[in-house]
């Protein structure tokens, strides 16, 4: 497996690049398609498996269209294959007023998001199952489990090990292609980028 | 010469009696004469819609209609801090003495008579509103601070829907009224009109099939505004107008679409108009309006 490398995308930076730097709120359609190209463009460049935090810190307006374009299309073209990267992607800094916009074009596509207010725990956002959610938030508490641990501290259900399944293929988790590691976006993030925050003592991604 | 009286008041009201005229417009063998003089009132829908009308006569007889303007010396010089006259030009004779050689904003506007017909245009207005929004949402509506960003939104998807779907430039504007004898509160007025395709030109190649005979302005208006298709196939196109009503029924508002011969609307308590009419005259593109009214801070529901 290639080395795994995690990078940061400020909206606002990469829509100053690519779309036009007067611009400062996240508006419009072609302003969201032209963001999520680049964002795409990055992903494939790299060609390695990557984890990506979409930073949504300095976006002071997110409208509908670009909610779908930067977070739901994105999210589609990465599941359905229409982009070939293998990445994992964390929306950071999301606040109150990102995510009606965001929910609304999860909601529409039936897609899952994981993403990050703050210092606040990561989230699960977009129409999820209940018991599926569950697996999800211990394993976010927890933040990483080993393959072996998983049944006693993961699963409560019959059902569980099959919802993790489905997280893991959405790649709303991690599951580590050779130990069967499994982790949280947000500790996976933190694991590869010992600047976001002081990394838990652990091996190599 | 061919008079065309425009009506006394010129706002949501009396847009299908001002659209009217359009009709009466002829081929353009007489001049036209458009009448304002009597005009006493017109807020954003009746000057986008007085647009509409110069382009639509325009369009019809290949010359520009005369627009005598109103008498009321007020009435004039709200038009031109609206920007009114900058853009009247295009359309009417008769203006041009009233177009401003510098163009200054006006203190107590919320949002002049723009032009949309690029994405760049969504972007500069939104930026321009930003800080009047603020304070007026919450100054004189009452608004919680956060709804300058609703608001934006709101503004970002009406005029994006401009660029998506009507495929020909269109108009904004926006300003707040004390609308004291009809609801006793503040109300802001919002505008967008374009001259494009309508919703029954946008959604005829992709849905007319399925609704057969019945397909027409009213059902085109009905398959947008409430089921939220659109001429693009995939999803997730379309929750622009369902988003924009959520956000106005959170806020109490009336949202109306007019295009075609047909109107919808949501439409709050304190309004009477039908939530959708037929048969009214024929205009092309797409015109909303959007009335947001004042929290009821006495204490009343709002």
């Amino acid at each position: 497996m290639n080395q795994m490398e995690a990078f940061s995308l400020d909206v606002r930076d990469l829509m100053a690049r690519t779309v036009a730097d007067l611009y400062s709120h996240l508006i419009t359609r072609p302003t969201g398609r032209a963001v999520r190209l680049a964002i795409e463009r990055q992903l494939v460049d790299l060609g390695r498996p990557v984890l990506s935090q979409v930073d949504f810190s300095s976006v002071a307006v997110l409208d509908y269209s670009c909610a779908d374009e930067v977070v739901a299309r994105l999210l589609l073209a990465l599941r359905d294959g229409t982009v070939e990267a293998e990445a994992w992607i964390l929306f950071r800094g999301i606040q109150d007023f990102h995510r009606d916009p965001i929910e609304a074009a999860l909601g529409r596509h039936g897609l899952r998001a994981v993403i990050e207010s703050g210092e606040a725990a990561a989230e699960l956002l977009g129409p999820s199952e209940a018991a599926e959610r569950d697996v999800w938030e211990r394993l976010e508490t927890l933040g990483r489990v080993s393959r072996e641990a998983a049944p006693d501290l993961l699963f409560r259900t019959a059902e569980d090990a099959r919802h993790l399944e489905v997280l893991a293929r959405e790649r709303l988790v991690y599951a580590h292609p050779v130990s069967g590691d499994l982790l949280s976006l947000r500790v996976l993030a933190r694991s590869l980028d010992p600047s976001i925050q002081s990394p838990p003592s652990q091996e190599a991604i | 010469m061919n008079v065309l009286e425009v009506p006394v008041s010129l706002d949501h009201r009396s847009m299908d009696a001002l659209f009217a005229l359009a009709l009466a417009g002829g081929t353009g063998e007489e001049p036209i004469l458009l009448d304002a003089r009597h005009v006493r009132w017109v807020d954003p829908v009746g000057m986008v819609a007085l647009l509409g009308v110069g382009r639509m006569l325009l369009r019809g007889t290949g010359v520009r209609a005369r627009l005598e303007l109103p008498e009321g010396g007020d009435v004039v010089s709200y038009m031109g801090r609206m920007g009114f006259f900058q853009e009247a030009v295009h359309v009417f004779e008769g203006v041009e003495a009233r177009v401003p050689r510098r163009v200054a904003r006006s203190s107590d506007v919320l949002l002049e008579l723009t032009p949309i017909s690029e994405n760049r245009d969504i972007h500069t207005l939104v930026e321009r509103v930003q800080d009047r929004a603020g304070a007026i949402l919450s100054r004189t509506l009452h608004y919680p601070s956060s709804s300058v960003v609703q608001f934006s939104v709101l503004l970002s998807e009406v005029c994006g829907n401009i660029l998506e779907h009507a495929d020909a430039p269109g108009w904004v504007a926006a300003q707040t009224y004390s609308w004291s004898r009809r609801l006793g509160r503040q109300v802001l007025v919002v505008s967008v009109g374009d001259m494009g395709r309508g919703f029954l030109g946008s959604l005829t190649p992709e849905h007319a099939g399925r609704y057969g005979d019945r397909w027409n302005h009213a059902t085109a208006l009905e398959a947008a505004f409430i089921h939220g298709l659109t001429r693009f196939p995939d999803q997730g196109r379309g929750h622009g107008i369902q988003q924009m009503r959520k956000q106005v029924r959170r806020w109490d508002g009336l949202i109306s679409i007019r295009s075609g011969t047909a109107r919808i609307a949501d439409v709050p308590s304190w309004e009477s108009v039908p939530p959708l009419e037929d048969g009214l005259p024929p205009v092309p593109g797409a015109w909303i309006t959007i009335i947001l009214p004042a929290l009821d801070v006495s204490g009343g529901a709002s």
